[in-house]
Order: C-alpha cells, then structure tokens, then sequence
C-alpha cells in the first residue's frame, strides 16, 4: 500500500525534529565562531513545537491509528512518552548553556545530535514493528555514543564513549538476534502478527526461549538493568553532566517504552514465560544499583547506581502486564524526569571554575554556604528515596499497588526492602549537607538556566507528589496496551 | 542432491574460515578469513533463491566493510602489536559460552518452532523487482529512519575524529 498524507501528518512531530536536526547542522555554518548558544536556542523550539503538534495530534481522529502498513502507531501510550523526551531534552539543553560554556566545549553538533536522538526515541515508542522499534532504538543511541566522548580533554569521558560504543554493538547484536528469532518463530515482525502466531502455537519450546532471552538482554542493557549494567557508571560518570542527565532520563525512558510495548503487546501470549525471568532480573537491579551506590564516593557514579536501582523499580511494573502496571511505569518515569534531571542540575550548578562539584565530600556543609541550593538537593533526594510527599513515594507506591492487585504480594514487599536500602545513600548527602560544618567556600554556578531547570525539577517533584491524580488519571485514560 | 552437495560445501567452509577468524594469530590472515566465510553466506543466499541479498552480501561485506578492515590494520604498526589469539587457552568461560549456544541451538532445531519461517521461505520469491517495491511502500518508513541513522553515524564519525584531532 502507497503511504499517503494521512501517513505523514501522524508522523509529523517526527518530521519536524528530524529536518529541524538536519537544518541545524547546516546553520552552524553561518553562525560566528565560538557562537553556538543560538543553535541551542533553536533546537529547543523545535522540540516545543513537536510536543505542540503532538498535543494537538491527541485531539484529532488520527489518534489509535497506524501509518506505513502498520510500522507506525499513533497512541496515547506513545504520546505521554513522547512527552517525557521533548521535556528531557529541552531541560538538557537548558543546563548545557551554562555547562559547555564552563566546560569549553565548542561546536553545534551538541545540540544537532541531541535533536536526533529525540527523534529516534520518538520513533522507538511510537514503533509497532521490531523492525522500526530497532532502527529507532539505533538512531537514539548512536548520538548519546558520541555526546558521551564530546570532554575530550577528559580520559574518563573518552573511555565511557570508548565502552559504551563496544557494549551498545554487542548488546543490539545480541537483540538483532533475538528478533530474527521471532521472526523465525512467528514469520511477522509486526507485534499484533507476533502476538496472534505465539497465540496459536503456544508453550515453550527452546526457540522461544532463546528469543526471549535475546530480547531481555538487549533491552536491558538499554535500561542499565543488572545483569547488562556494567558500562552505566563508568559512562554516567564521563559523560558531560548534561548528557548524563539526558541519558538517565530520555533513553532510558525510551527503552521502558519498548521493553513494555514489545512484552505486553507482542509477547503477552508467552507471559509465564518472560514473567519469571524479568521478576529476577528486577530484583538483581534494586539491589545490586541500592547496594553498591552506599560506597561511591563520586556523586555522578552515585546517581549512576541510584539510575539502575531505579530501573529494577520500573522492570517491576512490567510484572504485571497489565494497563495498570504501564501506567505506573510512565507515571514513574514522569516523576524520575523530574528528580533527576533537578539533582544532574544541582551537580551542573556546583560546577564552576577549579571546583568540579562531582565528589560528595564537596557536599560537606552546603547548607551553611548556600541554603536555597541545599534545600534543592534535599527536596531531590528524598525524592528519589520515596519519602512522602514527594513524588518519588507516589511513583513507587503506584507500582508496587499494580503488583499487589496482581496478587504479586512478596515482590511488592522485596521491592520496600530494597528501598529501605536506597534511603540510607541519598539521606547520607542530605546528612552532610545540613550536619557537617563547611571546610571551604562553595562556588556555584551565575546561571539562570541552571536555577530554571533546578526550579522545575522541585515544582514536578512536589506537584507529582502531592497532587498526583490529574496525570494518574490522564495516562490511565490514554494509554491502555494491553 | 547437487544443491546438497553444495550446501554442504558452503556451509563447512563457512564454519571452517569463521574458526580460522577466532583461531588464527595474524589480524591480515583473520580478515582474510572472514572474506571468505562471508562469501560462503552469499552462496547460501543464492541457494535460498535471493540473488539480490547474495550481491549485497558480497557488495557491502566483502567490497565495502572488509577493504576498509583491512586498510585499518594494515595502517597499524604491526610491529608494536603483540599477536594474539582472541580466544586464549586459558580461560574457560568463552568455550563454556560457546558450547552453551551450540547446545541450545541443536535444541532449537530439533525442538522444532521454525515451521512459519519454512512457510515465509516456501512462498516468497524475492527478486530485485519486488524488493524495491517492497522496500518502498510496505517498508518506507524504517527505510526513511535508517538514512536518518546513517547521516547520525556520518556527523558523529566527523565530530570524534575532528575534536580528538583538535
């Protein structure tokens, strides 16, 4: 079947990002040397008009429909994603003014490259085929490769790029293998096909095991889920702060998006199956991430562990496979937008001159030095530990109430456990922060971004937490999977 | 029985090179390996009646991918690089792994569950006119995204080299 118009308006907001990204790289040229804030400028207008255009796709018929022979889908479940991506990436940009300037990193490809790895994340939930899922999953990463190696100054950076580069290759290998298996399997690799032909056949035989086992593994590296975590602290670590708090918010978003959509749309025939598998390695994840974080001394590798533990919390969601437990998963997305990407731009606003801000020594009496920025970073741990009100507790709470009413009582219960370990290394550097006397001044960021980004960070930290029902309500009314 | 004889042919030389790729110590003899291990796959693509994936193979693989391998190593120093085997024969995990996949893939194929991809196989003959046609309505969209993808691959290539250069 040709594609028509109808097929180019409901991937309009994709369009717009790809040709906005592609123009951009072209403006660069015009623009002065050393100058390249303006290309910033305009790549987050570009995301704000494809979120608009998505908003108003929402209102439209076109909504549930699918464009290009079903390699396309345009739902709510993908929209509320997109949504997440379009706000990570404008919040990156915002904190990288300030951060590129401090850093001395030059050239507008920063910006261009963050612009396409928000298409290919778009393009990855809004997929339907494991085929479009796949290429998008690509396009997301290769620019976040490159974003993470751009402190060339810095070995760390270089070698986070270095093996992130390598174990991402291996890792989509080892995908790619678990989809021609499905295709093998099934002879489709549309997920509504997929599911009908798993419908059919039924059981377990070796094959879709194998399958199973592939997919797992490539999109757990994408989340940084344990057993596939290994790259994540070292790569968090180097990568320029901004890039980091993009990547912990937008790319692992996008890998929940299609790690959900593939299991409960394409594999739910199959759910005994995956469901005992995905139950362990969400239980290796929360701890191993909760445990390990306890002895960083490096608050970009603490985040990192604090990132993998959380992703353990999300892959619970899964569990359940139901439009309950999706829904919990993008509320908890929704409200880790938020608190991560405030604390990576309190990291970014400790960031100036000769002090790098990275250490959690560096934390040691913040209070006394600055108050408002201290209570920031409060605000953002306890959140991040689920202490109420924050949003964190709601997000967890929610996941842990889809678990119960599936009947999944102990998983509910090790998943509490788990948190209660978490708390210890988050209310540590709030300890530091308020407890301990200063040994020297803190030199903070002039920034208004920063602060901006700081500001949302605490407002959605709050607000999610305190008043969580009007976006409950909204991602349970639109985006039922299952 | 002739396209037995050669699938036989094809697919034990294929397995042959692909171990002469892991085993061999020389990184030229290894390339040159996988040039012929990849040419082994092109035949077994012409077998499955897809002529037009068996030139691409040769095409992108052998022409493209492996001329540029073997550019790269030949431009290293290859006095200064020890050679060594990939697989070492010390250690155990990697032939435990190996052995685990060999295992579980003659479970595959005798656990059967690959009856749909012999019922794809049976009845599409791919030739270069339906494949263009296909690759151009039916698979447009993923087509747009990969040229996407390799513009990305493109500029990042450009951004590393420049700024390491810088």
């Amino acid at each position: 079947m040709m594609p028509g118009i109808k097929d180019i308006l409901m991937i309009l907001p994709e369009i717009v990002v790809a040709v906005a990204a592609c123009v951009l790289l072209m403006v660069e040229f015009l623009c002065r040397k050393g100058e390249r804030t303006i290309i910033g400028v305009f790549a987050i207008l570009t995301a704000s008009v494809a979120a608009a255009i998505s908003l108003y796709l929402m209102t439209t018929d076109y909504m549930g429909g699918v464009a290009f022979s079903g390699m396309f889908i345009l739902d709510g479940y993908s929209t509320m994603f997109k949504l997440i991506f379009y706000l990570a990436t404008i919040l990156s940009i915002v904190i990288s003014f300030y951060y590129t300037r401090e850093e001395g990193i030059k050239g507008g490809e920063y910006y261009t490259l963050m612009l396409f790895s928000l298409c290919g994340m778009m393009v990855m939930a809004s997929g339907r085929d494991l085929l479009t899922i796949y290429i998008g999953l690509e396009l997301m990463s290769l620019p976040v490769y490159v974003l993470t190696g751009f402190l060339d100054r810095d070995k760390r950076s270089v070698e986070g790029a270095m093996k992130y580069v390598i174990l991402g290759g291996f890792s989509s290998g080892i995908l790619l293998y678990g989809i021609s298996i499905i295709y093998g399997v099934t002879g489709s690799t549309e997920l509504t096909a997929i599911a009908r032909a798993f419908g059919e056949a039924g059981g377990l035989t070796p094959v879709v095991g194998l399958a199973i086992v592939g997919l797992i593994c490539g999109f757990g590296f994408k989340v940084a889920a344990v057993p596939f975590h290994a790259w994540t602290p070292d790569v968090y670590e180097g990568a320029p702060t901004p890039v980091t708090a993009f990547m912990s918010v937008g790319p692992k978003a996008a890998a929940f998006a299609i790690f959900l959509r593939v299991f409960t749309e394409g594999l739910l025939p199959v759910y005994e199956h995956w469901q005992v598998l995905v139950a362990v390695v969400a239980v290796a994840t929360m701890f191993y991430g909760n445990i390990v974080a306890i002895v960083q001394t490096n608050i970009k590798r603490m985040l990192a562990y604090s990132s993998i533990g959380h992703a353990g919390y999300a892959l619970l969601g899964l569990l359940p496979a139901t439009n309950d437990g999706v829904a919990s998963v993008i509320y908890y997305m929704f409200v880790y937008l938020f608190m991560n990407m405030g604390a990576f731009a309190v990291v970014v606003f400790m960031r100036r001159a000769s002090q790098s801000g990275e250490l959690i020594e560096d934390y040691r009496g913040l209070a006394k030095n600055h108050r408002a920025l201290s209570l920031a970073m409060l605000v953002f741990m306890f959140s991040l530990a689920g202490i109420p009100p924050t949003a964190g507790f709601v997000g967890k709470f929610y996941i842990f109430m889809a678990l119960v009413d599936k009947g999944m009582v102990e998983l509910a219960l090790i998943a509490v456990v788990a948190s209660a370990v978490a708390a210890y290394f988050y209310i540590r550097v709030v300890l530091l922060m308020y407890m301990k006397e200063p040994v020297r001044t803190h030199l903070t960021a002039e920034s208004f971004g920063v602060g901006l980004v700081i500001a949302v960070g605490i407002i959605g930290a709050i607000v999610l937490g305190v008043y969580p029902g009007y976006l409950i309500d909204l991602i349970q009314r639109v985006s039922a999977l299952v | 029985m002739f396209e037995e004889l050669l699938f036989i042919f094809f697919s034990a030389t294929a397995i042959g090179s692909a171990l002469g790729v892991v085993l061999m110590r020389n990184p030229v003899y290894c390339a040159v390996s996988l040039v012929v291990c990849l040419f082994q796959v092109a035949g077994l693509f012409m077998l499955l009646r897809s002529p037009f994936l068996a030139v691409v193979q040769v095409f992108i693989y052998v022409g493209a991918v492996m001329v540029l391998f073997l550019f790269a190593i030949m431009l290293l120093d290859m006095k200064q690089i020890r050679y060594e085997r990939l697989f070492s024969a010390r250690g155990w995990v990697p032939y435990a792994v190996v052995a685990g996949i060999a295992i579980e893939f003659v479970a595959v194929i005798y656990g059967g569950g690959m009856d749909a991809l012999m019922k794809v196989g049976a009845t599409k003959a791919v030739d270069v006119k339906t494949f263009g046609r296909v690759l151009f309505t039916e698979y447009l969209f993923p087509f747009e995204v990969i040229s996407l993808l390799l513009l990305v691959a493109m500029v990042g290539a450009i951004v590393m080299v420049k700024r390491s250069r810088g």
